[in-house]
C-alpha cells in the first residue's frame, strides 16, 4: 500500500515555551501570541476557572509542562472557524510552584458527550504528547461513552475534577495510584 | 471521516530509561483505546490574521539592529498526512537555540553567548499544497544533563496542528550528516531506524540561495483520515 507513516513524535523539550508560549520563556517577539486571549466579553456562558498542577511518579510538580485545551462552546459546538469563541487555550503553570490556571467558560454536552475539556499535554521527558480530559463534578455524566469505557471506578474518577460553582481542580498524575487515565485516539 | 490508528510501535515509548526525565513522566497504565469523537475530530483552525507576515523569518523577527550569527538556512517542505495529501492552511511553529547552541530562554544557563538579534522561533501557515518554508540560522549543538556527557545533535523543534486534534504532533528536525545524531539518547527512544531517518532532513542544494542561504527540506506527514464507506454501529449496540 502507498500509505506514509506518520512524523515520529520528539519529545518538546525543556523549552517548549519558547515557541510556543515565549513571553512565559521571558521574550517579547509576537504582536499576538496564540492561546493566551480571554474570553472575550459577548461569548455566551457560565465563566469558570480550573486549577491544577501535573504531578510525576515521585510526586513533584512538572513545572515546565505545556498543556492545549480543546473545548466546545456553551451549546457544545466546536468552533467551525468563524468569529468568536475559539475554544482553544494554551496553558503554562507557575515555574516556581507548577500550578496551572484556566480562565474559559463552561462547554455544553455534544451528543451523547457529556460537557469536558480535551487536554493535551507536552514536556520534558513526555515523549508523544499525552491526551486526557477533564470532565465536571456537577454534571450528568452517566451516558458519556469515554467515562463509561473505564472499568474501575478509581480510574473513572482521575478525569473528573472536583469543587463546583464555577471554580475546579484537576490534578494530572503522570504515574502512581492516582495516574490519569490516558487516551489513546 | 476518522482517523488512522496511530502507530505507537513507530514512535517512542512513554518510557526510554536512556533518557532520564521520562522515567518518572511515563504513564505506566495502559492508555485507553477508543475511536476519535468529534472532540478529537475537531481541532483549532488558524488564518493569516493570527500571526504576522514575518513571523517565519528568524533572520529578522528579532534583530536588533544587526543580523544573528551562525549560518543562515532556509528549511522548507510540505505537510502532507498519511494518504499523501497536503495539509492546507495549518499552523507551523518551531523554536531552536542559536547558532552556539544556547536557547533564549530564562531557565537556559549553557555558558554559550546569547545572540542579541536572535529570538530561535518563528511561525507559518501551509500554503494550499501544504508547503511551508523558514529562514533561519542553523542551530548548535548543546549540551544536556542525561549522562555526563551528552550532547544534542543540532535541531529545530517542529509543532504542527493538522485539522483534528488528535493529529496534533510535536517533533525534533535534524541535519543530515551530523555525527552527533547516533550518540543522542533522544533520537534514540525512537525504535526503528526508518522512524529515525524520517527526522534527518537533507540537504536541499537546489533551494539554496546563492551567494545567500543553503536549504535544507523537512517534510511532516500526520495521521491520515479513513474514509467511512459504512457508518460504525454505535457503541454498545
Ligand atoms: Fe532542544
Amino acid at each position: 500500500m502507498d500509505y506514509l507513516k506518520e512524523t515520529p513524535s520528539q519529545t518538546a523539550g525543556p523549552y517548549v515555551h519558547i515557541g510556543l508560549a515565549p513571553a512565559a520563556a521571558g521574550f517579547d517577539i509576537y504582536e499576538h501570541e496564540l492561546g493566551f486571549d480571554p474570553v472575550s466579553e459577548d461569548v455566551p456562558g457560565e465563566r469558570i476557572t480550573v486549577t491544577g498542577r501535573v504531578i510525576d511518579g515521585m510526586g513533584a510538580p512538572v513545572k515546565d509542562v505545556l498543556i492545549e485545551v480543546w473545548q466546545a462552546d456553551a451549546s457544545g459546538r466546536y468552533a467551525d472557524g468563524a468569529e468568536g469563541f475559539r475554544g482553544w487555550f494554551r496553558v503554562v503553570p507557575d515555574f516556581e510552584t507548577g500550578v496551572f490556571t484556566l480562565n474559559t467558560i463552561r462547554p455544553g454536552a455534544n451528543g451523547r458527550q457529556a460537557p469536558h475539556l480535551s487536554l493535551w499535554l507536552v514536556a520534558r521527558g513526555i515523549n508523544v504528547g499525552l491526551q486526557t480530559r477533564m470532565y465536571f463534578p456537577d454534571a450528568d455524566n452517566s451516558a458519556d461513552p469515554v467515562l463509561n469505557l473505564i472499568e474501575q471506578p478509581h480510574r473513572r474518577a482521575t478525569l473528573i475534577a472536583t469543587g463546583g460553582k464555577g471554580s475546579y481542580d484537576f490534578d494530572i498524575h503522570l504515574q502512581g495510584e492516582k495516574e490519569t487515565v490516558f487516551l489513546d485516539v | 471521516m476518522t482517523l488512522y490508528q496511530r502507530d505507537r510501535t513507530w514512535h517512542p515509548p512513554a518510557l526510554a530509561p536512556d533518557y532520564k526525565t521520562s522515567v518518572a513522566r511515563s504513564p505506566r497504565q495502559a492508555m485507553l483505546s477508543l475511536e476519535a469523537t468529534a472532540s478529537e475530530l475537531s481541532g483549532p483552525r488558524f488564518g493569516h490574521s493570527d500571526i504576522a507576515p514575518g513571523d517565519n523569518d528568524l533572520i529578522t523577527n528579532y534583530a536588533k539592529g544587526g543580523d544573528p550569527v551562525g549560518e543562515r538556512i532556509i528549511v522548507h517542505g510540505r505537510v502532507l498526512d498519511e494518504n499523501r495529501r497536503p495539509v492546507p492552511h495549518t499552523l507551523v511553529e518551531i523554536w531552536q537555540a542559536n547558532a552556539g547552541g544556547r536557547y533564549r530562554h530564562k531557565k537556559d544557563q549553557y555558558l554559550a553567548a546569547i545572540d542579541p538579534n536572535f529570538g530561535g522561533c518563528g511561525r507559518t501557515l501551509t500554503d494550499a499544497d501544504g508547503r511551508y518554508a523558514f529562514r533561519t540560522i542553523k542551530p548548535g549543538a548543546y549540551p544536556w544533563r542525561n549522562w555526563v556527557n551528552n550532547w544534542r545533535p543540532a535541531h529545530i523543534h517542529v509543532s504542527v496542528f493538522g485539522h483534528s486534534f488528535a493529529q496534533r504532533l510535536i517533533t525534533q528536525m535534524y541535519f543530515e550528516g551530523d555525527p552527533l545524531i547516533a550518540h543522542c539518547p533522544i533520537v534514540k527512544s525512537i525504535p526503528d531506524p526508518r522512524a529515525i531517518e524520517a527526522l534527518i532532513a537533507p540537504l536541499d542544494l537546489n533551494e539554496a540561495k546563492p551567494l545567500d542561504c543553503l536549504a535544507y527540506r523537512f517534510d511532516i506527514v500526520l495521521r491520515g483520515r479513513r474514509s467511512t464507506f459504512f457508518e460504525n454501529r454505535p457503541e454498545g449496540n
